[in-house]
């Protein structure tokens, strides 16, 4: 008979000499790793409890602890690889759907490592951004085709509503539920401080953010969480989720247990009860049907507020892309397949989608052909993991990005991707109030303000070496990138030369 | 104040009946103008003709009344009000709607009802005089649908898949014969004496609406459809 056996995947290594036995990785550790055994006077570890987030040792003050991949393997394999055998081994004994968080971690391409960026030298010499002015304002939203004058000559204002972000980078959706109060209240403070925006996710918003307002995004899901008339009038955008990059084609289920008295106030659905939110809005089989959700949300506002549609980035994305632009809405967001979740069966994390880069430029080069690149602004998503990323995505036309692996990062996420468990140790993905309270917002926001402010900086610092001082003159800017390595067909979808042509 | 719709664009309809301080809105001569009452609270709404797609929408305390059909979505993610629909009425009526009533006095298309969720007091409802299309209550999270089957020759007044995904809620259905086919997470048995003692007030306003007598129409054989715990939504799943 078979035996469901898995070795652990990390070793916990404690070293005795430094160890004093102050049990603070035995209070740190919501997964119970580490426990004080009284009768050996000693601290003992279960490693097969361990998921690698590294509370325990960035906690320890004696640097007593790491986490160690084990060695212990089975018989090497390139085809069948450990990982492989244990998901059948898994799967045998349990009949279960293999269920992962965050993004994608398998070795597929990565375009933005791909491609270099330009610099000018002797002509058109290069900006110093400390001395003169350089613009990263943007404004998303739908631009007026044509300038239109009034009887007396002066300018009609004819246009649509914009967002004005201070900096091109946005946090991207994540609803309250799926990670904590905490972290949504500093990813809300942060977007007041930069001058920028964040996203509510589906699950509703908080009534304690509603002074964030200005600054938030609100989010229209399959499953209408927490939407109502004010909801609406709360935000400064209102998104409507058809896709995510982590799982196109899947919708979100958040389990009863996890729907606690303010998640069901904030959800507006009794606690205990499942939040289902099916991948197909059962009344959108169309553009047009979608057209119909994007106005019928205008009217609820009075077409004071821009409607993003936000797609995964799948094959078709381009004709997607196309529909969407004239389907009404101002924005359109595309979540690349790197993109991250609190939750995803692994097959579609991992085998469902395409490259954010390769959708990007497919999506900005349809709608330039066909003359509505105006009609909508475009934002992406789906790891985008520094400045150079950022400016990478600008640069093959995107109008700004959504972040949220890197501004959990900045939160204090070590990416032991086990959102699922809902015993974040960071606090992060998690509800537990005494998880939840190790997540300072005021510490939170800060560090997310850095982290913007510093891009920002590198942002500027690289427009000024290729000689340009606004993000217009970088958008869509393809010549100011070169690919290397890649195939010409690569090349092609990309829009861009080799490095040397 | 009475609207002519005529022609007019819905935009520009809906424009004027928001700049419209009077409580009481009436508008003639619709011929689908989308949207109308959407996400309005304190008005009191009378409507002739045909109102489009998106009728009283995100509506939040207002009442309308239509003296014609409706269109599909209509109370689509409806918070609070009711909607009194002389008539038949399109697809994914009361969709994600959380709270207040839709009285339709003939038919429904598909997915009447789908993700109805309740909420605190809030308890949507939904009495539907004739039959209801496939996918009535699919996703059905919380509140009440009632069908009265009219023009159903007692047969079973709804179409295929009903309840599919129903996880709250409670369907109510008057039938002679019992429904079959039902998806594994529906459960059904007949009306006890409390199903009618709910459902009571709501078909007492139906034929409050459009005539009729509730009393006559509570005596005959009503079955209730309710989301089986057992065959939940829930999935097994493992972890890496």
């Amino acid at each position: 008979m078979a035996i469901d056996f898995l070795y652990p995947q990390y070793e916990v290594v404690r070293n005795m000499d430094r160890c004093i036995t102050c049990r603070a990785c035995e209070r740190q550790c919501a997964n119970e790793v580490h426990h004080y055994d009284v009768d050996f006077g000693y601290m003992v570890s279960d490693e097969s409890k361990c998921v690698n987030c590294h509370r325990c040792v960035s906690l320890c003050p004696t640097r007593a602890l790491k986490i160690v991949k084990t060695d212990h393997t089975f018989k090497e394999n390139a085809n069948w690889t450990g990982k492989a055998i244990s998901e059948v081994y898994r799967q045998a004994g349990s009949g279960g759907v293999l269920l992962s968080s965050m993004g994608n971690p398998e070795p597929l391409p990565i375009y933005w490592d791909k491609i270099l960026i330009n610099a000018s030298q002797v002509t058109n010499p290069p900006i110093d951004p400390l001395r003169e002015p350089m613009e990263t304002r943007t404004f998303l939203g739908k631009k007026p085709g044509k300038i239109e004058r009034g009887k007396d000559g002066n300018l009609v204002n004819n246009l649509s509503p914009q967002l004005q972000l201070n900096v091109p980078i946005m946090f991207s959706a994540m609803s309250y539920g799926s990670i904590s109060y905490n972290a949504h209240a500093s990813l809300a403070r942060a977007a007041v401080e930069l001058g920028t925006y964040y996203n509510t996710g589906e699950g509703g918003l908080h009534q304690d953010f509603y002074q964030y307002g200005d600054h938030t995004i609100v989010q229209v899901a399959s499953g209408r969480f927490g939407v109502f008339k004010e909801y609406l009038e709360a935000g400064a955008a209102i998104e409507i989720k058809m896709g995510q990059g982590a799982k196109p084609g899947i919708g979100g289920h958040l389990p009863g247990l996890k729907v606690g008295p303010d998640i069901s106030k904030t959800r507006m659905i009794p606690e205990g009860t499942d939040a289902i939110s099916p991948a197909p809005h059962h009344d959108i089989y169309s553009i047009e049907d979608l057209r119909q959700l994007v106005f019928s949300l205008k009217e609820a506002t009075e077409y004071k507020k821009p409607v993003i549609v936000k797609i995964a980035a799948v094959h078709n994305v381009a004709a997607i892309a196309s529909g969407i632009a004239r389907s009404g809405a101002d924005i359109i967001a595309i979540d690349g397949f790197r993109g991250g979740t609190g939750a995803a069966p692994t097959r579609i994390r991992d085998n469902v989608g395409i490259p954010i880069e390769l959708a990007l430029a497919a999506v900005d080069q349809r709608l330039r052909d066909e003359g509505i690149r105006d009609q909508v602004s475009v934002v992406i998503g789906g790891s985008v993991r520094n400045s150079a990323d950022l400016l990478k995505a600008i640069a093959l036309g995107a109008d700004a990005v959504y972040i949220a692996t890197s501004a959990l990062l900045a939160l204090g996420c070590h990416l032991c991707r086990t959102c699922q468990s809902g015993r974040c140790n960071w606090g992060i993905a998690t509800q537990r109030p005494d998880l939840v309270k190790r997540l300072n917002p005021d510490i939170g926001s800060r560090r997310l303000v850095n982290l913007v402010t510093a891009w920002d900086h590198e942002l500027k610092e690289m427009m000024g070496g290729m000689g340009i001082n606004s993000i217009e003159a970088l958008r869509g800017n393809r010549l100011m990138l070169r690919g290397i390595g890649l195939t010409q067909k690569e090349l092609d979808i990309l829009g861009i030369k080799h490095a040397g042509e | 104040m009475i609207f002519q719709a005529g022609t007019v664009y819905y935009q520009q309809l809906n424009d004027s009946i928001r700049d419209c301080t009077d409580s009481e809105i009436t508008v003639e001569n619709l011929l689908g103008q989308r949207y109308l009452g959407c996400g309005s609270s304190g008005k009191t709404f009378k409507l002739y003709g045909t109102p489009g797609n998106g009728l009283g929408q995100y509506l939040n305390g207002s009442s309308i009344e239509v003296f014609g059909n409706a269109q599909d979505a209509t109370g689509d993610t409806m918070n609070e009000g009711e909607i009194i629909i002389h008539g038949s009425c399109g697809d994914a009526a009361g969709y994600g709607m959380r709270g207040g009533r839709i009285l339709i006095e003939g038919d429904c298309g598909y997915r009447g009802g789908i993700h109805m969720k309740s909420y605190l007091d809030k308890y949507p409802v939904i009495v539907i005089g004739g039959q209801a299309g496939s996918f009535l209550g699919e996703y059905q999270a919380g509140g009440l649908i009632v069908v009265l089957g009219k023009g159903a020759g007692g047969k079973v007044p709804v179409s295929y898949f009903c309840g599919t995904g129903m996880h709250g809620g409670k369907i109510v259905l008057r039938t002679e014969e019992a429904p079959a086919g039902l998806p594994p997470q529906v459960l059904v048995r007949q009306a006890e004496p409390e199903d009618l003692a709910e459902i009571r007030p709501h078909v007492a306003a139906y034929c409050g609406a459009f005539g009729g007598d509730a009393e006559q129409l509570l005596a005959q054989r009503f079955c209730v459809l309710t989301p089986n715990p057992e065959a939940g939504y829930r999935q097994l799943y493992t972890y890496e």
